[in-house]
């Protein structure tokens, strides 16, 4: 039924993105080890890559892949790795009563509310796609020229507004991360009397003992 | 024939049910962020999917927006996951009950 009035194709593609992305997801979630969790996150934002790809927004695809896939879960990996797998947390374990029952009813309610608004909403068929104001659509590889129009114009101040949050988000990362440590200055003066010229010639371990000793 | 936007966007409300289900259930502060990106990630693909419905630009910007806002909520999120890991030896949100007063 759906391949005659879909391009096969097309449901393919989609019925791809919907199996990483539900898989994935639900892989985050059912996880008990947090590095599986993460991979798992990879996989549904592989979906999303897809189903951005299918439609048209070809640039989004790239950078979800590159941002999210690439940079923030390796963040993730990366800070799992250094704090060490928590093997203190059951996910089968319920420590409020009824909090995981409650949990469902809402989200129940919620995506089964959402589903309602769509299916009785005539914006989602599309109606308006001919009265809107704002800057058309590009179909093909015009979607990064298109975007970047739109970034660089209308969106300039949102920009550099942007451009400023990331600043401030590095700098108390890092603020954050820093640990707490009152330099010693004896430690200062003795690192600075080391002398350098042994270093090329030190094989053993105990000579690098002995100098950082 | 496309494919409608119907179906893109009740996959994305039920990417976004799974993602707050993780965040009601979990106890993790690094797997409820995962899946607050989850969610960031629904949100998106709703963006993604009116942009092409209504031929408009402008969604596929504000995802460009989502992600750096993302981006930067990662990188402070996991900094006081960190600095709270440092303190407690632990990244369950159960024990972080200090501030209650």
């Amino acid at each position: 039924m759906l391949a005659t009035a879909y391009a096969i194709p097309d449901v393919l593609v989609f019925a791809s993105a919907a199996i990483l992305i539900l898989v994935g997801a639900v892989g985050v979630i059912a996880m008990k080890n947090p590095v599986h969790s993460a991979l798992s996150l990879i996989m549904c934002l592989l979906g999303v890559a897809l189903a951005f790809l299918a439609q048209e927004a070809d640039f989004l695809a790239a950078a979800e892949i590159i941002v999210y896939a690439g940079a923030i879960v390796v963040l993730f990996l990366f800070v799992i790795m250094f704090l060490g797998v928590d093997k203190s947390q059951h996910p089968h374990v319920e420590p409020l009563i009824g909090q995981r029952w409650l949990a469902g009813v809402g989200v129940l309610v919620t995506v089964a509310g959402l589903i309602t608004l769509m299916a009785s909403s005539h914006w989602v068929s599309g109606v308006l796609s001919a009265s809107t104001n704002g800057t058309a659509l590009a179909t093909g590889s015009d979607n990064v020229t298109q975007l970047g129009d739109s970034v660089f114009t209308t969106y300039l101040l949102a920009f550099e507004a942007t451009a400023g949050l990331l600043i401030i988000a590095v700098v108390g990362a890092v603020l954050l991360a820093r640990r707490e440590r009152p330099i010693d200055i004896e430690d200062v003066v003795e690192v600075i009397d080391v002398d350098v010229s042994d270093w090329d010639t030190l094989e053993d371990v105990d000579d690098v003992e002995d100098v950082q000793s | 024939m496309t494919i409608p936007a119907a179906w893109y966007l009740i996959l994305a409300a039920l990417l976004f049910g799974v993602g707050a289900f993780g965040v009601l259930t979990r106890r993790s502060a690094l797997i409820m962020f995962m899946c607050i990106e989850l969610m960031l990630n629904a949100v998106n693909l709703t963006f993604v999917t009116f942009a092409r419905t209504m031929s408009d630009i402008g969604g596929q910007t504000t995802v460009f927006f989502v992600m750096v806002v993302a981006a930067a909520e990662v990188t402070v999120g996991l900094g006081i996951v960190v600095a709270i890991f440092r303190r407690r030896a632990s990244t369950s949100v159960d024990e972080l009950s200090e501030l209650q007063g």
